[in-house]
């Protein structure tokens, strides 16, 4: 028997202008796993999410949730879609012009405008809860009364995680969870994005050019190579991957078939 | 041929751009509106919008609208002889003001003052993601953003204008009677005999549109902006140059439209 997965991408593309960033991509994750993309800067990682999440319309491909195309579905439809889809953006995107606690508490009421006639959470309400998902992301619920600016990075990553699990999403994505922190902070992240995702029964994806990070998240790993997945595999076995590409990546030879594009 | 060519074809691709973005943002613009009549609405957002702009901005339309008053009243003496200027200067005080000067100089004092401050922030958190953050966060920030700020412009100004014709009229009257020598009671007497209700309330209406464009601009620019910090200050730029032509442009317009029979 042939489950479906929660998410399958087919001949996804999109160019900008003469540049194609996405040329075809296809892509299943299975319900409950989480997969990892690795790719060099610039090669489009981002841009894939932002085509999952509706942020950006590809010109080409199929993107299914649970079997339903996201592309092709009306707007309303859409935007519930969507509503299923958690996302730690790169610099945590926290809003600076709320508290941290306001910000969780408006991922919190976040679920709630999924359905216009769902008894919305209040903001008192959604506040007080805002503690108790802090101390989820091991952080003091004191932190609440700080603005982002305020935070460290790596809190701030924290506190970006808070706010995306608030929603009990059924997806999860993380972009570059690592980038920018020092390793230990890099592993903290990364076990607590595993607790999360374990906790919430999430499926997820993340991108990372972080191979430890990445062996750490991912159950399944592939690799974004001008515009493709040039290899799927076990992310267990990124680092003997035995395909030249991903080889030269995670090990980080300057010398092999990878040809940085300097200028375009 | 080319050095006959080249200037031509750069005009038309420059008239080209400009179309372009004046279809972009009336698309823009129409998207926001349709927000408006579209639950929910985000009352949280439309306050602090409404007192940034009707509150924070009184002190600078105050003083402009004082200064520019009296300026007028020093300005038009000097036009007239003695006798005519009692009832002559009150008159054109008044009109000058309530017809031009207000809605005019007000708008230009926010369009700096807010519509830069929106482009700025929005065009924040547009570079760091913060606008993407609110649509996987199921809010449209159209909807979250923008339509809120637009209805607290176009209220907004209305109200700033109301108060610069009055503190502009009195600027006229502080010179006048303080400085020129006039006889305070006919000065006011005057002064009501030339104004009328639709002069003031053409002004108003001016006002709304202007705080409509201000508010478009700042958040069109914001919105679209890219490229980090340099595509913000752009971005703030563009607002406040877009937001002063596009002001002084439909005062024509508005102007034309409801006084030159
Ligand atoms: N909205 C956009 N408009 C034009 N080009 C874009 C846009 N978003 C991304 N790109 C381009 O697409 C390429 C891939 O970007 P991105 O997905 O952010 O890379 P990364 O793999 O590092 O996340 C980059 O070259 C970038 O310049
Ligand atoms: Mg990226």
């Amino acid at each position: 028997m042939t489950s479906q997965p929660k998410i399958r991408i087919r001949g996804l593309k999109k160019a900008f202008g003469d540049k194609k960033v996405l040329d075809g991509v296809d892509l299943d994750v299975e319900a409950g796993t989480s997969f990892v993309i690795i790719g060099g800067s610039g090669t489009g990682k981002s841009v894939l999410l932002r085509c999952i999440l509706g942020l950006i319309a590809p010109d080409e491909g199929r993107i299914e949730i649970d079997g339903e195309d996201m592309v092709t579905a009306a707007p309303r439809r859409r935007e519930e879609l969507v509503q299923q889809i958690g996302m730690l953006f790169q610099n945590g995107a926290l809003f600076d012009s709320m508290s941290v606690a306001d910000n969780i508490a408006f991922g919190l009421r976040a679920k709630g405008r999924a359905k216009a006639d769902a008894k919305r959470v209040s903001w008192s309400a959604a506040r007080l809860a805002a503690g108790d998902i802090l101390k989820q992301v091991g952080l003091d619920p004191s932190v609440g009364a700080l603005s982002p600016s305020e935070l460290s990075g790596g809190m701030q990553k924290r506190v970006g995680l808070a706010r995306a699990i608030a929603g009990t999403p059924d997806i999860m994505f993380f972009d570059e969870p690592t980038t920018g922190l020092d390793p230990i902070m890099g592993a903290v992240i990364d076990g607590l994005i595993v607790d999360c995702v374990k906790r919430l029964g999430c499926t997820a994806i993340a991108i990372t050019h972080d191979m430890a990070s990445a062996q750490r998240i991912g159950d399944k790993a592939a690799m974004l190579y001008q515009g493709r997945l040039v290899w799927q595999g076990l992310a267990a076995d990124l680092m003997n991957s035995g395909d030249p590409l991903v080889d030269q990546f995670t090990h980080g030879r300057r010398e092999g078939p990878i040809t940085m594009e300097l200028r375009r | 041929m080319n050095f006959v060519l080249e200037p031509i074809a750069a005009v038309g691709r420059a008239t080209l751009a400009l179309i372009r973005k004046a279809g972009a943002m009336s698309l823009f613009g129409m998207a926001a509106l349709s927000h408006l009549v579209r639950p929910p609405f985000y009352w949280r957002v439309f306050f602090t919008s409404l007192i940034e702009i009707a509150y924070f901005s009184l002190p600078v339309v105050a003083l402009t609208a004082i200064f520019s008053g009296g300026v007028i009243a020093l300005q038009s003496y000097t036009g007239f002889s003695q006798y005519h200027a009692q009832s002559a200067i009150a008159s054109i005080v008044v009109l000058a003001v309530v017809r031009e000067l207000g809605p005019v100089l007000a708008g230009l004092m926010v369009a700096g003052r807010v519509g830069a401050a929106m482009a700025a922030e929005i065009g924040t958190m547009r570079v760091t993601d913060q606008v993407d953050a609110l649509w996987t966060l199921s809010t449209d920030p159209m909807k979250y953003l923008v339509a809120p700020r637009l209805l607290a412009g176009t209220l907004a100004l209305p109200f700033l204008v109301l108060i610069a014709d009055i503190l502009g009229v009195m600027g006229g009257f502080a010179v006048s009677t303080s400085k020129l020598g006039f006889a305070p009671d006919a000065y006011i007497i005057n002064t009501l005999a030339a104004v009328k209700p639709m002069d003031v309330i053409v002004g108003l209406v001016k006002a709304a549109v202007f705080g409509f464009l201000i508010a478009l601009m700042g958040c069109y620019h914001g919105y679209t902006s890219r490229g980090g910090a340099e595509g913000v200050g752009s971005a703030t730029t563009s607002a406040v140059v877009g937001a002063s032509i596009l002001l002084l442009a439909f005062d024509y317009l508005l102007t034309d439209l409801f006084f030159a029979q």
